[in-house]
């Protein structure tokens, strides 16, 4: 089914990054149209294309702009880009090629909800999206369209670049308000539920996916009724998706929401290409590290998220890692809950401490130390972090990271548990492997 | 609370049979109902309900942080039971809690496991091993055994944190209570988490040791043995301590409980008093138990003798004698005095650090058995008693209530009242209390301060004035309108600096009484002295805040006499001394060498009076220099009685462990002089005197021994003259801008004994040194650490420069009793304020 692209229709542009490419191919005009309007028509035009937030939970955005308690000033934008989940890049590539669309999102929500400033976190290791960004922000500032009067309006707005200090967790809304604040950065405690009751410096905040706000331009400039009529059902407008892993052709992709399937993606000529060297699919995560595993029988489902949801999993960060016949799951499972190991805050018990017991039992079984018990071990720590390991998590923690550790050890246990088996029985035990930790 | 009172005792009389419904909304907890009120927090609910929920992290004086997940329970708000740490839940009308259900248990079982693994079960060379909620909750709630197998997390193990404090990291269990404390109680954030997942961390910034005043308190607060305090390291196990609740002997009177073992104090713990302290101390009052049993304190009276130990009244050296002697030498003198020079020829010193027993019997004893009144327990360094005595007070919780308003009017809290700073700290930061500062430097306080004005030493009355009648101009205008706007203004007032004449702060606090939504706590630091001074130990005064001339005819029914006419303050009783009018001259813990502002009058005192008496605990400087006899007194924790803080609250003291040798407390002493001189005073006992006290004067008719025992908080005493005003303030002195204003301020960590006779705190006391701003520094080409001469018009001493920029320009401070240099010749008490010039050598 053809469709527009829309966040990524300048990625052919290697010039879409200056400002003088982004106003020529129509950047900045959705500003000036909006601007002509009224912030409520904005607000109401992009709820009614019923943008999902794209950093994972996919809560929808004009009813998270609608949290904000009326009449409390100031109240701020705070964009996420942090985006460190293994093997999603989609933000990275918006920031590094179209940093203008992203910095008109955000001047747009602004607009529409009243915000007074907004902070653009961007994640440490972002380098060259760092630069591009605060060279973009600079020519922005010299054109009027960001700072005081924007062209020539009473409407003003700040935005204030932020560069992360490395830590994956500060992709958690409440972890990157800390960190902005100075703070280390450690998820809060809920209730309250939602920044935009109280949250950054205890103010009213919109905490929004570069994603999500890279999609206002377009919506403001085609309108709800163009966005909505791509897409499915729960789905609308467009999605981008980073695929990677064993892949002959891996990159970011902007496919149609909810009707495109998992097959499209990965086997796809205009995409992912297929599993490379025509090997057999063994498995694949589909909405980054923290999702339950997918495998070859849920490869026409659409990408979709109720569908997704449905099926005990979750588009989540919009990653795709795709692991060929030959990929070891034993080692697939440890190298991602060493991730979530490493990149635990500290700041509640059952992560700080489970994520590594964890992480540790399964460095033993590959080592050749394994234990019979070790897989109901396993089980059971898991079960200490996320009660029931059901989907979607219930959670012992403050976030959910701690159950992101969970996902890859139910998944590849369930569906792989004789590879494990063969770690624990075909080692021997009595003899320690050289280079053994 | 109080509405909800009087609201049943309204129902009461109108004589509705119908109980009041229960107040608060009501909650479901393991099936029974009970009534709540909505916004507690859920944690401390279900205990009011008598079902205890684990914790680690939570405290009830700090923000729950709801990390340590151990707290975790089900809890149904309508939308199913879902399971949520209790602390950070509040109640809300038909919650339903479950806290014993599988998955309760289950996710409890599972929070300890997890705490286990990399926790070091080294429980037997632990100090914490058998008072440690680790211990008991794994011990109730834990899965008994462990899964993991692999190696545990190392680190060096301990390391000093602080002076006081050591940091065992791999016991620690990531919490967040000392590092809460530090940043939220102490606002001291020197200790931080650092490392993530499972290398986290608590530690301080490289080279930046947890310096705070109040770091034991984190010690305290450790749910592991994780923090452990130097001077109670490996001392004693738990269960081989003993314990008795009693009142640290601090101006703020803090709840503590004093535990020794085999008669040996160990450890002083804060108790969480909702009046007080709420559980906190100073390192200071926390670890001075080692002055207490240090091996410098007197077992013996001491009088003069030679050199072979003979007693020997032109002796040189202070020899060990016995009671019997050493009485009977001062009963002759007693006697002497009074045949020769009346009974006006004798005087006491002092009395500041004895219990209220002890003070009320050593003043019945002086001016109802001796007949004199010069008698003064304040060293020329506090307020007069009278304007003490009969300022209209507030106390501690109504000056820290919720968007109360407070003025400081005194020396820095921080440094001279450590529990009282963390409740002003706590109403400011925490609680929305405006504070306006008065005072001649920065302070502790100040960055929290809504208003903070600097005064120069002299000018507190007219500033004062300014404030009250808005005429302060712009530069005022905001804190005046902050106090003459509040319903309710509490002034903490105290003396800001030693170099001020008293009469500068007696007349702005004179300024503020004319408003009537002026209360005040006065902020005199030495122990028991608002005891003191309600109990008649000083001149012109009778037990109960009274006059000598008003009580006259009550205390003369009650004593048999009392002295004619009123005697004389310290400063009267020393030049009084100097000029040889003084027969015998107690010093009842007083030590006038080291702390009276101007000790060439002491000295001299020393040597022209008759026979001195130092009564002590230890030999202090003016006894080693002058007294004839030395009788050593019981200490704190020795003692029985009570003590009356700045409030007027009286709390119940206990003696823990017996005196060394044969010291003696202080009444006992008072009461075996009384019988020697055949005036027998009739006290057997502590609860004796206690009981005379509440039977003689009328404000302390509702504290005997028996209320003062029961009442969980003490007894609140009140009352004393009205207050009247003190007429036109004193014009304040001029000021040539050549000089520096001289302020005499206090530290935490002085020359005191407190501080002298404990070796883990002794080295914090730095030396002394003349601050100034860099500001000045710079104008008079000093650098740190310079040496220079500071001269007034009466003397001039040498020592070093500190720059510190909480110093205001103009001001040159010096803190009291610090070794290296003694400011005090260059004071001349007479004069309102003290010049000096600064001059480098």
């Amino acid at each position: 089914m053809p469709f527009e692209k829309v966040v990524t229709r300048r990625f052919d542009n290697l010039e879409a990054h200056k400002i003088d490419t982004y106003v020529a191919t129509g950047g900045y005009a959705s500003l000036r149209k909006a601007l002509d309007t009224t912030p409520e028509a904005v607000h109401n035009e992009v709820k009614a294309a019923s943008v999902l937030g794209r950093g994972g939970a996919g809560f929808p955005a004009g009813v998270k702009w609608g949290f904000c308690p009326p009449g409390v000033w100031p109240r701020y934008l705070v964009v996420n880009g942090d985006e460190s989940e293994p093997g999603t890049y989609k933000d990275r590539q918006l920031l590094e090629r179209d940093p203008h669309q992203v910095i008109e999102g955000c001047l747009l929500a602004c607009y529409a909800v009243g915000l007074t400033q907004c902070f653009l976190y961007i994640r440490g290791e972002m380098a060259h999206a760092q630069e591009r960004v605060a060279a973009a922000l600079n020519e922005a500032y010299e054109a009027g369209y960001v700072g005081k009067n924007i062209l020539g309006t009473d409407f003003s707005v700040d935005i204030v670049l932020h560069w992360g200090a490395g830590a994956y967790i500060v992709g958690e809304e409440t972890a990157l308000i800390e960190s902005l604040e100075g703070n280390r950065g450690m998820p809060r405690l809920k209730p309250p539920f939602f920044p935009a009751a109280v949250g950054l410096y205890g103010q009213p905040t919109i905490v929004n996916n570069v994603e999500t706000l890279a999609n206002l331009p377009w919506i403001v400039e085609h309108g709800a009724e163009a966005y909505t009529a791509m897409g499915a059902e729960n789905s609308k407008g467009t999605r981008v998706f980073a695929v990677s892993g064993h892949v002959n052709n891996p990159g970011v992709f902007e496919v149609e929401f909810g009707t495109t399937t998992f097959r499209d993606i990965i086997e796809g000529s205009d995409y992912a290409g297929g599993v490379r060297d025509g090997k057999k699919l063994k498995a694949f995560i589909p909405g980054g590290a923290s999702a339950p595993w997918f495998f070859e029988e849920h490869l026409d489902l659409p990408l979709e998220k109720t569908a997704v949801d449905q099926a005990g999993s979750m588009l989540g960060s919009g990653a795709i890692v795709v692991m060929d016949q030959d990929t070891d799951m034993v080692k697939a499972c440890h190298n991602l809950v060493r991730f979530f190991a490493r990149e635990s805050c500290g700041k509640c018990t059952p992560c700080r401490e489970g994520t590594t017991w964890l992480e540790r039992i399964l460095s033993r079984i590959i080592a050749g130390h394994g234990r019979p018990s070790d897989l109901s071990l396993l089980t059971e720590v898991c079960e200490n972090i996320s009660p029931g390991i059901a989907w979607p998590p219930k959670q012992t923690t403050i976030c959910p990271l701690g159950p992101s550790a969970v996902s890859p050890i139910a998944s590849s246990i369930e569906r792989f548990r004789n590879e494990f088996e063969d770690y624990i029985t075909l080692s021997d035990r009595r003899v320690i492997p050289v280079g053994a930790a | 609370m109080t509405d909800t009172t009087d609201e049943i005792e309204t129902d009461e009389s109108a004589e509705i049979e119908e109980p009041a419904p229960p107040p608060g909304v009501p909650i479901t907890v393991n099936g029974e109902v009970f009534y709540a009120a909505p916004g507690r927090n859920l944690i401390d609910a279900c205990e009011d309900a008598g079902v205890y929920v684990p914790r680690f992290c939570y405290h009830p004086r700090m923000t729950p942080v709801g990390m340590c997940r151990m707290c975790l329970i089900e809890v149904d708000t309508g939308r199913g039971p879902a399971l949520t740490p209790s602390c950070m839940l509040t109640v809300s009308d038909g919650m339903v809690v479950e806290t014993e259900t599988e998955a309760v248990k289950k996710a409890q079982d599972g929070v300890l496991e997890l705490l286990l693994i990399n926790h070091p079960l080294d429980c037997p060379v632990c100090d914490k091993g058998g008072e440690c909620p680790l211990q008991d909750q794994t011990m109730s709630y834990g899965p008994g055994e462990s899964r993991f197998v692999e190696e545990k997390r190392h680190f060096e193990k301990p390391i000093p944190i602080s002076d006081t404090v050591y940091l065992d990291r791999e016991r620690c269990i990531l919490c967040d209570r000392c590092t809460r404390f530090a940043a939220e109680v102490a606002g001291d954030p020197l200790i931080h988490f650092m490392g993530r997942g499972n290398q986290t961390e608590v530690n301080t910034f490289p080279d930046d040791p947890f310096s705070s005043y109040f770091s034991g308190n984190t010690v305290q607060i450790c749910p592991v043995g994780a923090l452990t305090a130097k001077p109670y390291r490996f001392k004693a196990r738990p269960w081989d301590l003993s314990e008795v609740a009693s009142t640290y002997p601090n101006a703020m009177g803090d709840r503590i409980t004093i535990q020794s073992s085999r008669n040996e104090v160990l450890r002083y713990l804060g108790v969480d008093s909702d009046a007080v302290n709420w559980g906190w101390l100073t390192d200071r009052d926390r670890f001075s138990f080692e002055a207490t049993m240090s091996e410098q304190r007197l077992t013996a009276p001491l009088m003069r003798g030679d050199g072979l130990g003979n007693v020997d009244d032109g002796g040189d050296e202070l020899v060990a004698t016995t009671w019997a002697v050493a009485l009977q030498r001062l009963v002759t003198a007693l006697e002497d005095a009074d045949n020769n020079a009346g009974p006006e020829s004798v005087a006491v010193l002092g009395g500041a650090q004895l219990t209220n027993e002890g003070q009320y019997a050593w003043a019945r004893f002086a001016k109802g058995v001796i007949g004199t009144d010069s008698i003064d327990a304040q060293m020329g360094d506090g307020l007069p008693a009278d304007i003490v005595a009969s300022m209209p007070r507030t106390t501690i919780s109504q000056a820290c209530a919720k968007g109360g308003t407070i003025v400081l009017l005194s020396g820095d809290p921080k440094e001279e009242l450590g529990s009282l700073y963390l409740r002003l700290r706590h109403a400011v930061v925490h609680d929305g209390a405006t504070l306006i500062e008065l005072t001649p430097n920065e302070t502790g306080l100040t960055k929290h301060a809504a208003h903070s004005v600097r005064v120069r030493p002299g000018e507190v009355a007219s500033v004062a004035a300014a404030l009250v009648t808005g005429t302060g101009g712009d530069e005022l205008a905001a804190a005046s309108a902050a106090i003459t706007g509040a319903d309710s203004v509490s002034v903490i007032c105290g003396r800001t600096s030693l170099a001020d004449n008293a009469s500068l702060t007696v007349d702005a606090i004179n300024t503020f009484a004319s408003l009537d939504t002026v209360r005040f706590l006065p902020a005199l630091r030495r122990s028991n002295v608002h005891g003191a001074i309600d109990l008649g130990l000083t001149p012109g005064m009778l037990p109960g805040r009274t006059s000598l001339d008003a009580a006259r005819a009550a205390f003369t029914a009650a004593w048999g006499s009392v002295p004619a006419k009123a005697g004389r303050d310290t400063a009267g009783i020393l030049a009084d001394a100097a000029a040889g009018k003084i027969a015998v001259l107690f010093l009842l813990g007083a030590d006038p060498l080291a702390d009276f502002p101007d000790p060439e009058l002491a000295k001299a005192a020393l040597d022209g009076a008759g026979l001195v008496i130092s009564i002590d605990p230890f030999v202090n400087e003016s006894a080693a220099y002058g007294a004839d006899i030395v009788m050593p007194a019981a200490a704190f924790g020795e003692v029985d009685g009570s003590h009356t803080n700045l409030e007027g609250r009286i709390t119940p003291l206990r003696q823990k462990v017996t005196p060394p040798g044969t010291a003696r407390p202080d009444w006992m002493i008072a009461a075996e002089l009384a019988m020697r001189l055949g005036k027998d005073m009739g006290f057997a006992s502590v609860a004796d005197i206690t009981n005379e006290i509440a039977a003689v004067s009328p404000m302390h008719a509702n504290a005997d021994a028996a209320a003062i025992d029961a009442a969980s908080d003490g007894v609140l005493v009140s009352g004393g003259p009205a207050w009247t005003d003190q007429g036109a303030p004193t014009p304040a002195p001029a000021y040539d801008r050549y000089s520096f204003r001289l302020v005499v301020d206090r530290t935490m960590y002085d020359g005191g004994t407190q501080t002298t006779m404990c070796p883990s705190i002794a080295e914090l006391s730095k030396p002394g040194a003349v601050r100034i701003s860099s500001t000045e520094a710079s104008k008079l080409g000093v650098r740190d650490g310079a040496i220079v001469r500071i001269s007034s018009q009466r003397a001039s001493v040498e020592g070093p420069v500190v720059i510190d920029d909480r110093v205001a320009s103009g001001i040159a401070a010096v803190a009291h009793n610090h070794v290296g240099l003694d400011i005090r010749s260059l004071i001349d008490m007479n004069e309102l304020v003290t010049d000096v010039r600064i001059e480098t050598v």
